[in-house]
């Protein structure tokens, strides 16, 4: 009896972020009379397609044991690259150089992990500075606009009523998904974040396993960084800052562990849309969003907090204790 | 600190009662009962695993007995961290150095401890202090230097003189010298010598008979977790102390012994293995079929020549051949290519995906056969269950994380691995180690199985009886090299563990002594 309910509290703790998730749609469903609606629903997932699309790549390198902070300045810098190739060349072609250039930039972050050992962290702190820096020398620091209306389809074009960028983001989410739970590479990934050195004994090539994680990593940054750029009709330098600790909540929220080897895409496909419903909720709701950002940041605690792999005196007290009720009376 | 100067000034220090310990079920230490006289160095030896390491730990406060009772000055104590045991004057020098290898020895001393002045550090109250503790122990330590940058034997005076900074009046020392070289060690056991003349007393864990005798008042001789004797180390020889470390073993049963599968062909033949100072010029070969049993203390090369063999460590010098043809294993990926495997000795931490599932760890090393293209293939990961039906680990445990097995199921998850493909060679690293009795032979049979199936085995363990009741052959080592091979029938107990402990010279005279 008593061993169920342990097991419907690790439910509890494993699902979370359903629950939280579940919760808050609800609240809102209720609250507000136009949250539901398929127009804002969908908007919800087209405002959020890019985030969306950098989270998925985002998961597999913190899955792989490592972490990318340059993903904010590729967003910046593909969105650039495209605009400037537009304006003077064919606007689709330069859609997908634009996509490359984040594969290419994403290939630099995992080699440099690598092959030098640099923590992740840190190597991904300086080339984001870098990339960014690029990104400013090649616009000269102005916005540089496209007039070829084919170069904006892709951020403004809809297909059944709805816009072609939700598809692309489903279309990621659902391979990414895919790729981590039915192939071997998915299972190279955890295996890479789960424990190294078990995994270099058991013949994963692990350093090679992390760098393809960044690798594409780059290439979801640089797909998003079209994205935005084409919805806009621009690239400019300056687009995506900050964007990469956004990426980086929402996955946590989901419930992906930071320290590797455990997680999942669909956890952060709801991390970044429980962080969508709270802006939306705020204005819809009309709360003054000056609130938003605490909000947002004591559901990142909560979140971690309620994280069953979190220790310390009071998690442990918690447990002891409930340890003490499981046990007869002597 | 007036307990300390109301304690008595002769008698026991310490006095444990009726001491057990479980480690995850498994027990360490059963009943032990033993007193520290005050002023004496008392040497605690015994195998690997013994219990002499946990014994000092408990004695230390670092950890808790889970029975019996721990007395200091004829009193209770009841130490719940390191920190109780400090304050009663009780230090603990671990065989692990415990130092911030980046700061100067002065700020390790200190550390926790530091001396104020209107709430900041007070350096030259500091500096005054480590020059007494200079003067009293006699060591020179430029308080200055950098910690990481010292000889480990200068390190672990630093750590003595933590220890007396803590007005330390008994320090647990556990294999401090282990990491020496002859001199240091030396050394270090003059400076035990002139802390006991100045009083305080020493506990010396060591497995190194030779040392303890020449240091220690009184000697205790653990073997499975009980205490054999407590003897004055006057009158006690190497051999006397060997016997009783050994005693009668515990009869264990082990799968019938088979003939060597194919004799005539070599799987594995490496010659002149060099690596850094754990390997020094280490030759041998394994037949198919045939089971190696490599002995020899921890930190003598075992594990080290595991891992060269299969790529996880780069060789400085040797040539290794695998059934007949040049292996340069230069990563694991190649060697398991080869068809080499291994179960490592540290199944956490180099073995297992702690927190996935017991079919993932199986699948790990075999992927590419349990696809169909770059998919998982559902009906090929079948092979997975029927493996686990053969290893009888139960259906309802393959699905849960790794670490919510028992060690025993853990260990043949971790066999199971290398299993889906049979291996020309299997390297096993402490193979039981930390698993019950049930789940050893069922590990035992399976090794068995293998090389009667033709593959080759390189068996490594602390359990001697393990390496004499498994394999064909024994080769024991010490200090990175191969110091004795032995076929079967000519290796005994005691003569693995005279080459192991180094005292090869007196066995063979005696041998040839012998009618």
């Amino acid at each position: 009896m008593s061993n169920r309910r342990h097991s419907a509290l690790a439910l509890v703790r494993n699902y979370g972020i359903v629950v939280v998730f579940a919760a808050l749609f609800i609240a809102l469903s209720v609250a507000s009379s136009t949250f539901l609606s398929s127009q804002n629903l969908l908007n919800l997932l087209a405002q959020n397609a890019p985030i969306g699309i950098m989270a998925c790549g985002g998961t597999l390198v913190i899955i792989a044991g490592g972490f990318d902070l340059s993903v904010g300045a590729i967003y910046g810098l593909a969105g650039v690259i495209a605009a400037k190739l537009a304006s003077s060349g064919d606007p689709i072609l330069a859609l997908v150089v634009g996509v490359l250039a984040g594969l290419l930039l994403g290939l630099v972050n995992g080699s440099l992990v690598s092959l030098f050992s640099i923590n992740s962290f840190i190597a991904t702190l300086a080339t984001g500075y870098v990339f960014r820096g690029i990104a400013t020398i090649v616009t000269s620091g102005f916005l540089v606009g496209v007039t070829d209306p084919s170069f904006g389809e892709l951020g403004k074009a809809e297909l059944f009523d709805v816009k072609v960028s939700v598809f692309i983001f489903a279309a990621v989410a659902f391979l990414t998904g895919l790729f981590l739970t039915r192939t071997r590479y998915g299972r190279y990934v955890f295996a890479a974040g789960g424990n190294a050195e078990a995994a270099r004994l058991s013949g994963v090539r692990v350093e090679l396993v992390r760098t393809l994680t960044f690798t594409f990593s780059g290439a979801c940054a640089g797909l998003a960084g079209i994205i935005a750029a084409s919805r806009v009709s621009s690239g400019q330098a300056d687009a995506g800052v900050g964007l990469e600790l956004a990426v980086i909540a929402a996955i946590v929220i989901g419930g992906t562990s930071i320290l590797g080897g455990e997680g999942a895409i669909w956890r952060s496909i709801l991390g970044v849309m429980l962080i969508a419903m709270i802006g939306n909720g705020f204005n819809l709701l009309n709360i003054d969003p000056f609130y938003e950002p605490i909000v947002q940041g004591a559901i990142i605690l909560i979140a971690v907090v309620a994280d069953s792999r979190t220790e310390g005196p009071i998690t442990r007290t918690i447990q002891r204790w409930r340890q003490q009720r499981a046990l007869p009376a002597p | 600190m007036s307990a300390v100067a109301a304690a008595p000034r002769t008698g026991a220090i310490v006095r444990v009662e009726g001491i057990g310990k479980r480690f995850a079920g498994i027990k360490a230490l059963d009943d032990v009962t033993l007193e520290i006289e005050r002023g004496t160095i008392h040497g605690l030896i015994g195998e690997n695993g013994a219990g002499k390491s946990t014994l000092g730990k408990i004695v230390a406060g670092v950890i808790a007995p889970s029975e019996g009772r721990l007395l200091v000055d004829g009193e209770p104590a009841d130490y719940r961290d390191p920190g109780d045991a400090i304050a009663d004057g009780i230090v603990s020098v671990q065989q692990e150095i415990a130092l911030v290898p980046k700061r100067t020895a002065l700020e390790n001393v200190f550390l926790g401890i530091e001396p104020t002045r209107f709430g900041l550090v007070d350096d030259a109250a500091a500096r005054a202090r480590y020059a007494e503790l200079q003067e009293a122990s006699g060591f020179a330590i430029d308080p200055e230097a950098i910690v990481g940058g010292l000889r480990v034997a200068d390190q672990q005076k630093v750590e003595v003189l933590r220890a007396l900074a803590r007005n330390a009046r008994l320090l647990v020392m556990d294999e401090p010298t282990a990491a020496l070289t002859p001199d240091e060690t030396e050394s270090l056991l003059e400076v035990a010598r002139t802390l006991r003349e100045r009083g305080v007393t020493i506990v010396f864990v060591s497995h190194f008979l030779e040392e303890v005798l020449a240091l220690a008042d009184t000697v205790t001789v653990l073997r499975n977790g009980c205490l054999v004797q407590t003897t004055p180390s006057a009158g006690q020889t190497p051999e006397r102390l060997v016997e009783a470390m050994l005693g009668r073993s515990l009869e264990q049963t082990f799968p019938e012994r088979r003939p060597v599968a194919d004799p005539d062909r070599v799987v594995l033949r490496a010659r002149g293995l060099r690596r850094e100072q754990a390997l020094r010029d280490v030759s041998l070969e394994i037949r198919a079929g045939e089971i190696l049993g490599v002995a020899g203390l921890v930190g003598s090369g075992r594990t080290e020549l595991a891992r060269a063999i299969f790529g996880a460590d780069l060789l400085d010098a040797g040539e290794i051949e695998l059934d007949g043809r040049p292996l340069t294993a230069t990563s694991p990926r190649n060697a398991v290519d080869a068809g080499i495997a291994l179960v490592p000795e540290d199944r956490k931490n180099q073995g297992l995906l702690m927190g996935r599932s017991v079919r993932e760890n199986v699948g790990l090393a075999h992927l590419v056969e349990l696809c169909t293209g770059p998919i998982l293939s559902r009906r090929k990961q079948g092979r997975i269950d029927d493996l686990l039906d053969r290893l009888e680990v139960p259906e309802h445990r393959r699905g849960v994380a790794a670490k919510l097995l028992s060690g025993g199921n853990q260990q043949k998850v971790l066999f199971a691995k290398w299993l889906l493909e049979e291996p020309l060679l299997l390297l096993a690293d402490e193979p039981t180690r930390g698993v019950d009795v049930g789940a050893k032979r069922a590990i035992y049979d399976l090794i068995a199985d293998l090389a009667a199936s033709g593959v080759a085995v390189l068996l490594i363990s602390s359990e001697l009886e393990e390496v004499l009741g498994l394999a064909h052959r024994v080769v024991v080592m010490r200090l990175g090299e191969v110091v004795a091979e032995l076929p079967i029938a000519e290796a005994s107990e005691d003569r693995v563990m005279r080459a192991a402990f180094g005292s090869t010279a007196t066995a063979e005279n005696r041998d040839k002594g012998a009618p």
